[in-house]
C-alpha cells in the first residue's frame, strides 16, 4: 500500500542517513530547505552505527574518530565542520586516545596525538630514514591534496622519493589504508595526504559512549531545524527523463519527486537504482575490500591485563598486503585491535565493561556463500584464530589472568553483515576505489556524497555531506 | 536603516554562524578574512542568514562585495533600505 510520501515533492530528497547523509541534511534545513532523508534501515548512522545484543551496546565503524584536535584549534576539518554543522565542540565529548602502535615482525612505533613523539619514534627505530620522513611530513603538511600538480598520484612512489626502507613504508601505509583506502595495494597521493594529517597531525579520540552520541548529535539538530527523516524506506528506482532523473520509487511502491537527490548509497549502487543504466553499469568501480572484526566484552578493563594501547595496527607477515582476500574466509596477518577502554575519560569515567575488537580483511563472495550453519561455525572458528593472532602481539597478560576467564560475552561481524547494513555491493566498507570528488553523476540533479565521493573516516564523511550540501544545493542558490 | 546598523547586522551573523571568534574590535576596512579565520564556507553562510533572516537576497557574482564590514554595509544598506 502507497505510503503518506506518496506523490509528495521535496526540493531535495538525501538517500541515507548515514554521517554524510545526515549533515548535508542539516546544511540544507539550516537554509530553510524541503528537504527529505529516505533511510532503508530502522537506525541512522550506516557504517557507523550501533546494535544492541543482550542489553549490551556494540559500536560498528568507530574505533576512533580520526582528525581530533583540542578546543579552539583554527581552521582544521573538525573545527569547519562543527562551525557548519553548528554543533558545538563539548557536545562530542572527545576524549583524547592514550597511545597507539603500529606492530610489525621486530619492530614497533608508537604514535598519540603529538606528532613530535611518532617523529622521535621514527629517528629512534629507523635512524637513517629520519630526515626522508621530516620532509616526507613537510610535503604532506603543505600539499593541496585536490591538486597534485608535477607530484606522483601514486602514494607508494610519492613516499618512495623520501623513505628508501620498505619497513618503513609499510609500516606507514598499513594505518593510512585500514582508516581508509578503498584501493589495493597503493593509493592516490592526495587521499594519502589526507588521512596522514588526520591521525598523525590531528589524531584520535571517541565519546564515551561511541559512535552514538555523534549520530544522535546530527539527528536531533536535524531534527531540530524541521528536517524530515523517514526510517524502513528503501529505494526501488530512480526513474530518469532525459539527463534529469524526474522520480523516486519506494519499496512500498510509492513514488516522490524532487528537485534534487544527493545520495549517500556508492557511485555504482546509485547508477545501479537509474532505469537509464543497465543492471550492471559501472562494474569496474565496485570495490573489493571487505573485513570482519570481532569484539569481546571483559569483565576487568584492559589496562588490568596490561594492555594500555588505544589502537595497534599489525602486520605479521614479510611485507604488508593491503589487498582483497583470495582463498581464505579471513587474512589474519594483517589488521587492528582496538580498546574502546583506552581513551582519556577524565576523573571517574570509564566504560563499565572491557572492550577488545579485532578488525582484519575478509572475503565477502566467500562469506555469503556460505550457508547457516557453516555461516555460525566460521564464525566462531575465526574469532578463535584472530583472538590468536592478537594475544600473540599483546603483552602477556598481567597477573597471570586468563583472558578465556574474564570474557562475559563475544560477537563477530563479517561482510555479510557489511552489505545488509550498508547495501555496499561486496560489502565493500570503503566502497569504489575510484572516488568521484565533485559529486557529479550521469545525471543532472543527482548528486554523490559520504563514501564514495572520497572523503574518509567520520569527519570526512560529515565534511563529504556538508561540501555536496553546498556545492550544488545552495551556493549560487 | 544606516551603515552602523547593517553592519551589525553582519556582526550578529558572524557571532551566530562563527561562535570561537572574536567580533570585537573589528576594523570596518580591513578584509574579514584577514582579521577571523573565515573561509568560503563561511561565507555561504552569511549569505544564507541573510536571506532567512532579513529577506536579503545576494547573488553568487556579488558575494566579494561582502568582502569587509565597510563593504558590506556599502552594498546591503541600499538593500535594506529598499524592503
Amino acid at each position: 500500500m502507497p505510503s503518506s510520501l506518496d506523490q509528495q515533492h521535496y526540493e531535495t530528497v538525501i538517500i541515507g542517513a548515514g554521517m554524510a547523509g545526515l549533515a548535508a541534511g542539516i546544511r540544507l534545513a539550516l537554509a530553510g530547505k524541503n528537504v527529505i532523508i529516505l533511510e532503508r534501515h530502522n537506525a541512522s548512522g550506516g557504517l557507523n552505527s550501533f546494535y544492541s545484543q543482550a542489553g549490551r551496546k556494540f559500536d560498528v565503524g568507530l574505533h576512533a574518530m580520526t582528525n581530533y584536535v583540542p578546543k579552539g584549534t583554527k581552521g582544521t576539518p573538525l573545527t569547519k565542520l562543527l562551525r557548519q554543522l553548528r554543533i558545538p565542540y563539548d557536545a562530542l565529548d572527545l576524549c583524547p586516545q592514550n597511545c597507539s602502535r603500529i606492530h610489525f615482525p621486530d619492530c614497533q612505533l608508537g604514535f598519540n596525538n603529538e606528532f613530535a613523539f611518532f617523529e622521535a619514534e621514527v629517528a629512534r627505530a629507523f635512524p637513517k630514514q629520519i630526515d626522508g620522513f621530516l620532509a616526507l611530513a613537510e610535503e604532506v603538511r603543505t600539499l593541496d591534496a585536490f591538486n597534485l600538480g608535477s607530484m606522483p598520484s601514486s602514494a607508494r612512489k610519492a613516499v618512495q622519493r623520501h623513505i628508501s626502507d620498505p619497513l618503513l613504508e609499510d609500516m606507514i601505509f598499513c594505518p593510512v589504508m585500514y582508516y581508509g583506502s578503498a584501493q589495493e595495494h597503493d593509493m592516490d597521493y592526495g587521499q594519502f595526504a589526507i588521512m596522514f594529517r588526520s591521525l598523525f597531525f590531528e589524531g584520535f579520540a571517541r565519546p564515551l559512549d561511541g559512535v552514538r552520541v555523534i549520530v544522535k548529535l546530527l539527528q536531533d539538530k536535524y531534527r531540530s531545524l524541521g528536517g524530515i527523516r523517514k526510517m524502513k524506506c528503501g529505494i526501488q528506482k530512480i526513474h530518469t527523463s532525459g539527463d534529469k532523473a524526474t522520480t523516486i520509487e519506494l519499496d512500498s511502491g510509492a513514488t516522490i519527486t524532487a528537485d534534487k537527490i544527493i545520495s549517500t548509497a556508492g557511485a555504482v549502487e546509485t547508477a545501479r537504482l537509474c532505469t537509464d543504466q543497465p543492471v550492471d553499469a559501472e562494474s569496474d568501480n565496485i570495490g573489493h575490500l571487505s573485513f570482519t572484526e570481532t569484539i569481546t566484552v571483559l569483565d576487568k578493563q584492559p589496562t588490568e591485563f596490561g594492555w594500555d594501547d588505544t589502537i595497534i595496527f599489525f602486520n605479521t607477515a614479510e611485507r604488508f598486503r593491503y589487498a582483497r582476500v583470495e582463498d581464505e574466509l579471513v587474512d589474519p596477518t594483517s589488521g587492528v585491535i582496538c580498546f574502546p577502554n583506552n581513551y582519556q575519560y577524565g576523573e571517574d569515567r570509564q566504560l563499565d565493561e572491557g572492550f577488545l575488537r579485532v578488525t582484519a580483511m575478509a572475503n565477502h563472495d566467500k562469506w555469503c556463500a556460505l550457508n547457516e550453519d557453516d555461516y555460525l561455525a566460521q564464525k566462531s572458528h575465526w574469532y578463535d584464530e584472530l583472538q590468536k593472532v592478537t594475544l600473540g602481539l599483546l603483552p602477556k597478560p598481567k597477573n597471570n589472568l586468563n583472558f578465556e576467564d574474564h570474557r562475559l560475552a563475544k560477537d563477530m561481524f563479517t561482510p555479510r553483515t557489511v552489505r545488509k547494513y550498508t547495501g555496499h555491493l561486496n560489502g565493500a566498507i570503503y566502497g569504489a576505489p575510484n572516488k568521484i570528488k565533485d559529486g557529479r553523476t550521469h545525471l543532472k540533479n543527482l548528486y554523490l556524497a559520504g563514501t564514495d565521493q572520497g572523503f574518509l573516516g567520520i569527519v570526512g564523511a560529515m565534511l563529504s555531506g556538508i561540501s555536496m550540501a553546498n556545492l550544488h544545493v545552495l551556493q549560487g542558490d | 536603516m544606516t551603515e552602523d546598523q547593517v553592519q551589525q547586522i553582519v556582526i550578529d551573523i558572524i557571532d551566530e554562524i562563527a561562535p570561537d571568534e572574536d567580533t570585537t574590535g573589528l576594523k570596518p576596512e580591513v578584509n574579514l578574512r584577514d582579521q577571523m579565520d573565515l573561509d568560503s564556507m563561511d561565507f555561504l553562510d552569511i549569505v544564507m542568514e541573510l536571506r532567512k533572516q532579513h529577506g536579503i537576497e545576494v547573488p553568487e557574482e556579488d558575494y566579494p562585495e561582502l568582502a569587509s564590514l565597510k563593504s558590506c554595509s556599502d552594498y546591503l544598506t541600499p538593500k535594506f533600505n529598499a524592503k
